[in-house]
């Protein structure tokens, strides 16, 4: 069976309803957005100082001039973040899954987790990064490390207790069912965890993760303090050149354009799951 | 249509994509009537309630609540349900609530009744299905017989012109399917509107006014449930039956 027929009277003219409504819905909000827009331009335009801020911050050769050099230390970000995103992982899972662990032998485990987590996550990042920094390296005890590693591991420090809390709560959100379904067929607790429970607890907390990339997406730019040439600082270098800011602003649209496809994936992503778990119509 | 038909259905499609699971239903309901829907699974039974309930958009046809088409997009949606009570197979509380807020709820928070009138109301109507006691506690405390009769009362809590029941007692024990068919049978005396779903055919028989039977998105047959159930005259209503009876 499938729906060759005609439909009836009543149903062309429901469509056509519903077609007319979100057309015009369409309309209506592009017409609020460019109101608001214009608004706020015009608002923005009009403050006393606009001229000399627009000089500042938006000057448009400044941004020729200095959009290269930070592209290029836009790519030190990029390639910090990549591997502390991968340490992150790997640390904050490894965490999470010792804070659930059940059983007084692991009492001793599961207090040091605890104790990092409320430790490192009440801690300013940059502080951390002044520390882990400045801090290893004046011990004397390891040979020069690159400073880009060095941040590298402050973020991962500080963000594997964030990201392990989110994924505890994860964790914790799977009904106490499913470890009972999958240790009654022979699975062993690691593999439960592994292929039953961190698969459905991760998919819940997804949004709360892709925030936490994002900030520490953001956060990178603060190596820039350790003296690594990143987009922050290769904009820091042209501001201490002409006394203009626009390079910071080319350096936080490239922060923003960097999150973007991210943030993209990640909406399809949990559309997908949605459309999965859910039969029917969204109510 | 009479002027005590409570709803009506006229032609009504309903597809997921390619696949047509109702196929031009012609259904009425009248006021005091009980029609209980039978068939196989998959037949559209269950689809059926959602669209009249509005949570399944149609692909053609009417559905009228009282003689207004409640199929136009133009109507608003939470108006209808609120005009229609729904009990669900795996009985759907809010786990946060106590018995007794899950049963106000709607009364407080969509008919904006007072709170001591909603639950004054909501009171007496535990009281009356032997549930009083649980007021204060929160559903997981009760048997899923009991939070099936809680949530019915949830149903009628508001009156509503018309009581749709999904395959309410199939999550249930066998022993506990009783009690809440006794308060079915009971809602019925008292006058309530009910379409419903369910595979007990006993109690289809002793209880509903009309049996219909769907079969491939169509009515196969429907009558009152001594002819449909006892000596039903299409051979697809004779197998369905006889493939129950052989259990």
């Amino acid at each position: 069976m499938t729906l060759q027929r005609e439909p009836s009277a009543v149903e062309v003219e429901r469509r056509a309803y519903r077609r007319s409504r979100s057309t015009r819905s369409i309309l209506v909000a592009v017409a609020s957005s460019l109101v608001v827009a214009v608004a706020v331009w015009l608002l923005v335009v009009h403050t006393k100082g606009w001229a000399a801020a627009q000089h500042t911050f938006f000057d448009p050769a400044e941004a020729a001039e200095t959009f290269p050099a930070v592209l290029a230390g836009l790519w030190v970000n990029v390639y910090v973040l990549f591997f502390a995103a991968i340490g992150v992982a790997v640390c904050a899972t490894l965490l999470a899954v010792v804070r659930t662990l059940r059983g007084p032998v692991f009492a001793p485990l599961r207090f040091l987790a605890a104790a990092y987590t409320d430790l490192f996550r009440g801690v300013p990042m940059i502080v951390l990064i002044y520390l882990v920094g400045f801090g290893i390296p004046a011990l004397g005890v390891l040979p020069l490390v690159d400073p880009r590693i060095l941040g590298g591991v402050a973020l991962v420090l500080g963000y594997s207790a964030y990201v392990a809390e989110v994924l505890r709560a994860g964790i914790e959100s799977v009904h106490p069912s499913q470890r009972l379904a999958a240790r009654s067929l022979g699975l062993t607790y690691g593999q439960t965890l592994r292929l039953v429970v961190l698969p459905q607890g991760v998919r819940s907390v997804v949004p709360a993760l892709v925030n936490d990339f994002v900030s520490m997406q953001k956060d990178v730019g603060l190596i820039s303090i350790l003296g690594v040439v990143d987009a922050i600082s290769a904009a820091n270098i042209a501001k201490a050149v002409s006394y203009n800011y626009t390079a910071f602003v080319i350096a936080g649209l490239l922060f923003i354009l960097l999150s973007l496809p991210f943030i993209q994936l990640t909406n399809h992503l949990e559309r997908r799951a949605r459309a999965r778990q859910q039969q029917g119509s969204v109510v | 249509m009479s002027a005590a038909t409570v709803l009506e259905t006229r032609g009504l499609v309903k597809a997921f994509g390619d696949r047509v699971v109702l196929d031009g239903i012609d259904l009425t309901v009248d006021r005091h009537e009980v029609v209980v829907l039978i068939g196989a699974s998959g037949s559209g039974k269950s689809t059926l309630l959602r669209t009249i309930n509005l949570l399944e958009p149609i692909d053609d046809g009417r559905i009228l609540l009282a003689g207004e088409d409640i199929s136009d997009p133009r109507v608003d949606v939470d108006a209808v349900r609120a005009r229609i009570g729904v009990v669900f197979q795996q009985f759907n509380l809010f786990p946060h609530l106590t018995v007794l807020d899950n049963v106000t709820i709607a009364a407080r928070r969509v008919h904006r009744v007072p709170r001591a009138e909603a639950e004054a109301t909501g009171r007496r109507l535990l009281e009356r299905v032997g549930l009083a006691e649980f007021a204060g506690a929160y559903p997981d405390r009760l048997s899923g017989g009991q939070q099936q009769r809680v949530a019915i009362v949830r149903a009628i809590a508001t009156n509503p012109e018309l009581l749709l029941l999904d395959e309410i007692t199939s999550a249930l024990d066998p022993q506990l399917v009783g009690e809440v068919l006794d308060l079915v049978a009971e809602l019925k005396e008292q006058g309530s509107t009910i379409l419903m779903t369910t595979h007990e055919m006993r109690f289809a028989e002793h209880a509903a006014d009309r049996v219909v039977f769907l079969s491939g998105g169509r009515i196969a047959e429907e009558g009152p449930p001594a002819q449909v159930l006892r000596e039903p005259r299409q051979p697809d209503t004779q197998a369905f039956l006889s493939r129950l009876r052989a259990r």
